[in-house]
């Protein structure tokens, strides 16, 4: 069985979204004065979107920070991603981004801090997921 | 009025020239940027590319169409001469003071661009009947006043940015469904595009008041907050009635009205999020017909995501190793 890991900036939506899912989760920091977390096992990524309008910056920085360490790249098995469909065809669209250059696939996706079906399609999901990836 | 004895006394407080190298709150740097990335001017758009396609619509529908317009136009005046600069003087950094008065002027431009579709498409002797309408309508009138007396200076900071991300993230939509639904049906696809553009502001507008209303929050004891908590609740049922009201008094014509329903609910509980609340509407009331949802963000579901779909297996690749130097996202 795997775990999370999370980034949420300070508007707090994915915050909220994993607060109510109640599994275990890492935060990725988000001022460089907080500490990140080291992971050790195989995770998920939940990342909310910030693009520019037409789909550049979609992961912040941050995200990509944590990424660049080799070592807890290697351990992602997936990503789910938020957003908010007014931003048209850029949807969650930092989700495409993480499954295509980490080559993991995009689990699921929600607006804001998710609605009830979304927390329950999530935890299921990640449920199956584990049993069957681990 | 004389305009040459004074009106006032007060003397204007001199402020702090701003310098944005010294943020105080970086979501303020952060939605400067966005914003003015996404600048735009309805000139962009070829709405004459609509033509053919408006005089395909019933003239039912076209006068649907020129109303929920001018429903929209007044609200983006609103928002334009009156909420953003009133959220101004609320501001708790002078960032915040600048990326508003980005926002009133994107209003401006909003409330500009439904004229701009006017000119192109309508009679100027029907877009003049709607703007009669639109000053006479109750409930178009009732939710101004709603939203306009939590502006009022009598109110508070906290009342005024509840009542401001409602009226971006949730008074709209009982307009917005309308270019979405004709888009839907391949109809006014053009006008649908530069509607895009405004929902994608509004969300950003949406979100960032809501922000600053959270941050103020944090302030508030428990007591407090559950007040705040009470007063947008009720607010929103206020709010909620009318809206009901005016979307049969639009929709039921063309029988539509349970539907923008739906689009309502989802959109008020999204409004309620912004503001870091919980949702209100049950999602049984929330089930936006897709082909709207596909309107409103085209393309976005290609890609299927694995949770969705019924029991599938995941193919998981294998991590492609990458220098660091990759990691330009
Ligand atoms: C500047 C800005 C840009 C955004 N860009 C997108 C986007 O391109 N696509 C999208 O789906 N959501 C976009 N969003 C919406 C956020 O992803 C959404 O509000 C999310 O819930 C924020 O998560 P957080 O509060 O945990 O940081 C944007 C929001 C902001 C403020
Ligand atoms: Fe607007
Ligand atoms: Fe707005």
């Amino acid at each position: 069985m795997g775990t999370l890991v999370y980034f949420s900036s300070a508007s707090g939506n994915t915050h909220r979204f994993i607060e109510r899912l109640g599994a275990p989760a890492h935060r990725i920091a988000s001022k460089r004065s907080e500490p990140t977390p080291l992971v050790k096992e195989p995770y998920i990524l939940v990342l909310p979107t910030y693009s520019d309008g037409y789909g550049r910056g979609a992961v912040a920085k941050q995200v990509i920070g944590f990424l660049n360490d080799a070592q807890q790249r290697e351990l992602i098995r997936g990503v789910i991603a938020s957003g908010n469909r007014n931003f048209g065809r850029y949807f969650a669209y930092a989700g495409d981004v993480v499954s295509q250059k980490c080559n993991v696939p995009l689990l699921y996706r929600f607006e804001l801090a998710g609605t009830a079906t979304d927390i329950s399609r999530v935890e299921n999901g990640i449920k199956n997921f584990w049993k069957w990836n681990s | 009025m004389t305009v040459l004895t004074a009106t006032h006394s007060a003397t204007l407080r001199i402020p702090r020239a701003i310098n944005w190298n010294r943020l105080e709150d970086d979501k303020d740097l952060e939605i400067w940027n966005r914003l003015t990335a996404n600048f735009w001017l309805p000139e962009k758009i070829p709405l004459s590319n609509d033509i053919q396609s408006w005089g395909t619509l019933h003239p039912d529908e076209q006068l649907l169409t020129i109303r929920v317009f001018t429903g929209l136009t007044l609200l983006d005046t609103i928002q334009n001469t009156i909420g953003a600069p009133a959220l101004m003087a609320d501001a708790l950094t002078p960032h915040e003071e600048a990326v508003l008065t980005n926002i009133a002027f994107m209003e401006a431009v909003h409330a500009r661009s439904y004229s701009s579709v006017f000119s192109t498409l309508c009679q100027m002797s029907d877009v003049d009947d709607a703007f009669r309408w639109s000053e006479e309508n109750e409930h178009l009138q009732a939710k101004s006043r709603l939203i306009l007396d939590e502006y009022d200076a009598g109110s508070s900071p906290l009342k005024r940015k509840i009542a401001s991300v409602f009226l971006e993230s949730f008074l709209f939509y009982s307009g917005f469904y309308l270019p979405m639904h004709w888009s839907s049906r391949a109809k006014l696809t053009n006008t649908a595009d530069l509607i895009r553009l405004i929902i994608r502001d509004e969300a950003v507008h949406g979100y960032y008041i809501g922000y600053k209303f959270q941050r103020m929050c944090e302030r508030l004891n428990p007591d407090e907050y559950n007040r705040t908590k009470d007063f947008a609740f009720s607010l929103m049922f206020d709010l909620y009635d009318i809206e009901s009201k005016y979307t049969q008094s639009l929709y039921d014509c063309v029988g539509l009205s349970e539907d923008v329903k739906h689009f309502l609910h989802y959109n008020a509980n999204k409004a309620l999020m912004n503001l870091g609340f919980e949702a209100l509407f049950p999602e049984s009331v929330c089930q936006v017909n897709p082909a709207i949802m596909a309107a409103l963000s085209p393309n976005a579901d290609e890609n299927h995501d694995f949770f969705s779909g019924s029991g599938s297996s995941y193919v998981i690749g294998k991590t492609v190793a990458t220098e660091d130097e990759d990691w330009d996202f």
